[in-house]
């Protein structure tokens, strides 16, 4: 187990390492010019090379990877002799729009992102499981077939549509829940709450129908399963076959879909962050695309990617807990 | 030896095996899976007033400049005669100014036919999820396919490679990239980046069908009857993997299209003016109070689409394969 | 056939009386898109206690289905049952489900034919079977578990104390038989059924299966009921013998009966079709012709008409009326429309020359 462990983090890194790579590839070399990006508009060639020569964007691909690297690890100076700026690990450079060191965004942002990502995903989850084991129980009931109809036309719903429909008759309309703006929960948890009800709903509705069908079908192809069939034969009780024996089985494989969900969100809910105006990580990463501030997008870029890779490192351990075959080979 | 009637009877799911009430039923008739699945996809309702929905889509996106000469108005035509000025532009007349004139009301401050902008966004939505999948299943299949095939080393390198993908936040990356690779042309562009992005969902799935179809008896009899590398994944292979390919294929095109939605409502989809829904619900974040029609309209069109698409991919994993699902 | 041992050869109708498991018309009909699934029809039968009765016939000849019934396993609400089945004073097909409930698992008891997905995969085996102990003995957890070891070295087990933390991958396919049976016998049932039990097991470690649950038979005196389409098992283990096809009991004896002065066409054809060492001048394996009928248009009059070689002696009665399961001799059945001495000429005369020498060098 401890093997296996080292394993998958000595996996992470090198993954990590790779994804750092290919994004710093795509984002520094692929435009024409950072530094002329970096200039702005009001701009001419001398402080185009001075801020070649800052950037370190004169040297060579990989001396500027390296520096990059060591950046995220620990931190660089930017420039020379007087004119040195530092900036500290992890350093994913500075903003091009703002000068603001990037981290120091990120950190920012990222409250927001975490909000969201946790209430909705507590929601979907319990929501999403629950309806799904009602249903798959009590399969071609009228329950059974709202569910599904209510799940079906959650996939299908785009969660900015769910988040206009809910602005408009929520806030605009019938003035039950304000316009969202992002209180900090350590400022005022009740506003905090109050102010996320809107989108924590509106994230969780797609991933809570998501959830309904998974769980469902786990659910129905577990309790065909000869097991199944054991514990009943055993004379167990009903609420035992399904509640020990049904959910063991069939919740394993959630859990995986849920690591890789939240390690998806937790890099930003862009859609919902936009739709509700809330400052995230998302609304970070695509102001800085419009404003084409590349070492913002690549910091979130690379900070969603960790985020993914983490919950997958997670999923896989917890997996391992879950699953004895795996527990033991 | 399973009786599969009592498996059937037994679960309290489907069964294990193939329809054996089917073939117990009519053992003489002998019907080929293919015949089965079609049989059973014509029998769900859903599905198949799902594939009309589709096919009628199909004919409105095909025929938009057809349908916009009916109308009268091009997508991209101003008619500031229809809205209201006074109100901040919003379409004069009730429902988003819906009338004869204007099908489907007109859109708020720039007073364009929100009716030629749906049948020509139609277009953009269909075209581009279409093709993004197209390259999804292509270089999927052909990835998983050979790694799972080959295995070794090729297989490694691409898992890992698939991996790598599936590291960075799709929605996140997928901006990124439109962002940074700004000289091609952004409709193609798209195509590439949601296909890109999505072929190792199917890679994954086809490497792991091809690794347990190998394993086959019938491909074993390919391999020691001299079958070459050729022979066997083109014959033998892939004709088995057709069925898993086309379920997931259906089932990854609504989410293209709610992904190139996702692009346009962010910015970073197709250009203006080109018409997207996407984009159309990006302006209605600024109207939906005065103007909740402006909302409905391309809200409507993106959901319908999607949940045709996604009922008909269910009812096709169903018919074709009684396991999934249900 | 292969040797029996002399000890299961007891006569039949005299343990009657202490019937242990009694089956009465049973009928379980399965409604579906197709039309009405008929996998038992009309199936009577009767087992003593400390008595084995092998059920067998090919696939989806309703062997499997009356298995389940019998524990009332079946979704009530896809399937249809009716009859009685009677185990002790109780009829599991009217008794409500939590009386069934009480009896599965502690007065009768199943053991499954694939051991491995039989099992729960996330829970260890001894816990399984502590478990089973637990639902119907208000006992401790320790106890529970130490009842499971005891169990697992019943069976034969190594090591049972350490074996029993084990999942059930970590087991051999015999072993996880075994631990299948520990399972079964964890509450001294008075009954147990054994769908297939050796079926998906080596050869070597099927007759060790078998050995082992004719000796816990001997020690707990529980009748059983072995469900197969392997002859072999049926021959090695069973007094008597019940053959099924579409859902009801064509012929039904002693094991001598069935095997030695078979009457029933399908009976026949099933000992033809079993590979043999001993037998002379074989000159090959005769599988029965065609294939298992639907359970939705089950052919008209006898079943087994539409195969059977002999169905144009029955002067049209072979399509035209469904045979009654009758006496041919005391403790014998079959449901057949030859002429019984007809068809005694024809065993003698036709099929008995083909299993040669088994019947002809016993006798």
């Amino acid at each position: 187990m401890l093997g296996y462990i080292v394993r998958r983090l000595i996996g992470v890194v090198l993954l990590l390492f790779v994804v750092s790579a290919i994004a710093f590839g795509l984002f520094f070399l692929i435009p024409a010019n950072p530094a002329q990006q970096a200039c702005g508009k009001a701009c001419n060639p001398e402080r185009i090379a001075i801020i070649e020569h800052k950037l370190g964007l004169d040297k060579p691909l990989l001396t500027q990877y390296g520096q990059f690297l060591k950046g995220i690890v620990a931190g660089r100076d930017y420039g020379e002799g007087t004119q040195v700026t530092h900036c500290p690990a992890p350093c994913f450079g500075f903003s091009f729009t703002t000068d603001q060191p990037v981290w120091e965004l990120i950190k920012d942002r990222f409250p927001v992102t975490l909000s969201i990502a946790v209430g909705a995903a507590v929601l979907w989850l319990v929501v999403g499981v629950s309806i799904g084991i009602v249903s798959a129980l009590r399969r071609g009931t009228w329950f059974d077939k709202a569910a599904m109809t209510f799940a079906l036309t959650g996939v299908s719903t785009p969660v900015y549509l769910t988040g206009i429909v809910a602005l408009f008759f929520l806030s605009a309309t019938w003035h039950v829940l304000p316009y969202p703006t992002y209180v900090a929960f350590t400022d005022d948890p009740l506003a905090w709450a109050q102010n996320l009800i809107m989108p924590w709903f509106t994230l969780a509705f797609v991933f809570a129908a998501m959830y309904a069908r998974l769980t469902r079908a786990s659910m129905l192809e577990t309790m065909g399963e000869d097991y199944i069939r054991t514990a009943r034969a055993k004379g167990l009780p009903e609420r035992q076959v399904v509640g020990k024996h049904g959910l063991r089985a069939a919740l394993t494989p959630i859990v995986t879909i849920f690591g890789l969900d939240l390690g998806q969100v937790l890099g930003g809910a862009i859609l919902t962050e936009t739709v509700f105006g809330l400052p995230g990580l998302g609304q970070l990463a695509l102001r800085a695309v419009f404003n084409t501030d590349l070492p913002i997008v690549m910091g979130v870029v690379l900070v969603a990617a960790f985020f993914v890779v983490i919950m997958n490192l997670a999923v896989d351990l917890v997996y391992a807990v879950l699953d004895p075959k795996v527990r033991y080979s | 030896m399973t009786n599969p009637v009592t498996v059937e009877a037994a679960a309290t799911s489907p069964a294990p095996e193939a329809p054996p009430a089917l073939e117990a039923a009519r053992p003489i008739e002998g019907r080929s899976p293919g015949q089965i699945a079609w049989l059973r996809l014509r029998r769900d309702k859903a599905a198949m007033a799902s594939a009309a929905v589709i096919g009628l889509l199909i004919l409105v996106a095909i025929a938009a400049p057809l349908l916009t000469a009916l109308n009268g108005h091009g997508p991209n035509e101003f008619h500031q005669e229809a809205l209201n000025t006074e109100l901040g532009g919003i379409p004069k007349g009730r429902f988003g100014g819906i009338s004869s004139e204007f099908w489907l009301g007109v859109e708020p401050g720039t007073g364009r036919d929100v009716f030629s902008r749906i049948v020509y966004g139609a277009r953009i939505s269909l075209v581009v999820a279409t093709l993004a999948t197209l390259v999804a299943v292509g270089v999927g299949t052909v990835v998983g396919v050979t790694a799972g095939y080959f295995g070794g080393w090729v297989d490694q390198t691409s898992s890992r490679t698939m991996d790598v993908i599936l590291a960075f936040q799709q929605l996140l990356f997928a901006i990124a990239l439109v962002a940074v690779a700004d000289q091609i042309p952004r409709t193609l562009l798209i195509v590439l980046v949601i296909g890109f992005l999505n072929w190792p969902y199917i890679g994954r799935i086809v490497r792991g069908q091809t690794l347990s179809l190998r394993e086959r008896e019938f491909v074993e009899a390919a391999r020691s009857l001299g079958a070459g590398h050729a022979h066997i994944i083109f014959k033998q292979l892939l004709p088995n993997l057709a069925a898993p390919i086309l379920v997931y294929s259906t089932m990854i095109i609504p989410a293209n299209i709610l992904f190139e939605a996702a692009m346009s409502f962010l910015g970073v989809g197709v250009k203006p003016p080109t018409p997207s829904w996407g984009q159309m619900l990006s302006n209605a974040v600024s109207w939906y109070s005065t103007d909740p029609v402006y909302v409905a309209v391309p809200g409507l069109a993106l959901f319908v689409t999607v949940l045709a698409f996604n009922l008909l991919g269910d009812g096709l994993r169903d018919a074709l394969d009684p396991r999934g699902g249900r | 056939m292969p040797d029996r041992p002399a000890a299961l050869g007891r006569p039949g109708p005299a343990a009657l009386d202490t019937a242990c498991l009694e089956v009465r018309d049973l009928r379980v009909h399965f409604p579906t898109d197709d039309g009405l699934v008929r996998a038992v029809d009309g199936l009577s039968f009767r087992v003593a206690k400390g008595r084995t009765l092998g059920i067998v016939g090919e696939s989806g000849s309703g062997k499997s289905v009356t298995s389940l019934a019998i524990l009332g396993l079946h979704d009530g609400t896809r399937a249809r049952l009716s009859g009685e089945i009677w185990l002790g004073g109780d009829d599991v097909v009217t008794a409500g489900a939590e009386r069934v409930r009480a009896l599965r698992g502690s007065r009768m008891a199943m053991i499954f034919q694939d051991p491995l997905s039989a099992l729960h995969p996330y829970f260890p085996v001894g816990a399984q079977i502590a478990e089973a102990y637990r639902v119907h003995t208000d006992v401790a957890r320790r106890v529970a578990r130490q009842r499971a070891v005891d169990m697992l070295g019943r069976v034969g087990i190594p090591q049972p104390q350490r074996r029993a933390d084990d999942y059930p991958h970590q087991f051999s396919g015999g072993m996880r038989q075994r631990a299948m049976i520990a399972m079964a016998l964890v509450n001294d049932p008075e009954l147990l059924i054994a769908d297939e039990p050796t079926t998906a097991l080596d050869v070597t470690v099927q007759a060790q299966i078998l050995e082992l649950m004719s000796d816990l038979q001997r020690e707990f005196g529980s009748a059983i009921v072995i469900v197969t389409h392997d002859l072999g098992v049926v021959a090695e283990t069973a007094d008597d013998v019940l053959v099924m096809y579409a859902g009801k009991a064509v012929e039904y004896g002693s094991v001598e009966d069935v095997f030695y002065r078979p009457e029933m066409p399908y009976t026949w054809g099933l000992l033809q079709s079993v590979a043999r060492l001993d037998r002379v001048r074989q000159d090959r394996l005769r599988p029965i012709a065609g294939a298992p009928p639907s359970l939705i248009t089950v052919p008209s009059g006898c079943a087994f008409h539409p195969r059977c070689p002999y169905c144009s002696l029955t002067d049209g009665k072979g399509e035209a009326a469904v045979p009654a399961l009758e006496e041919t001799a005391p403790g014998h059945l079959v449901a057949c429309h030859l002429p019984p001495p007809a068809r005694r000429r024809i065993f003698a005369e036709e099929i008995k020359p083909r299993l040669q020498p088994a019947t002809g060098g016993q006798r």
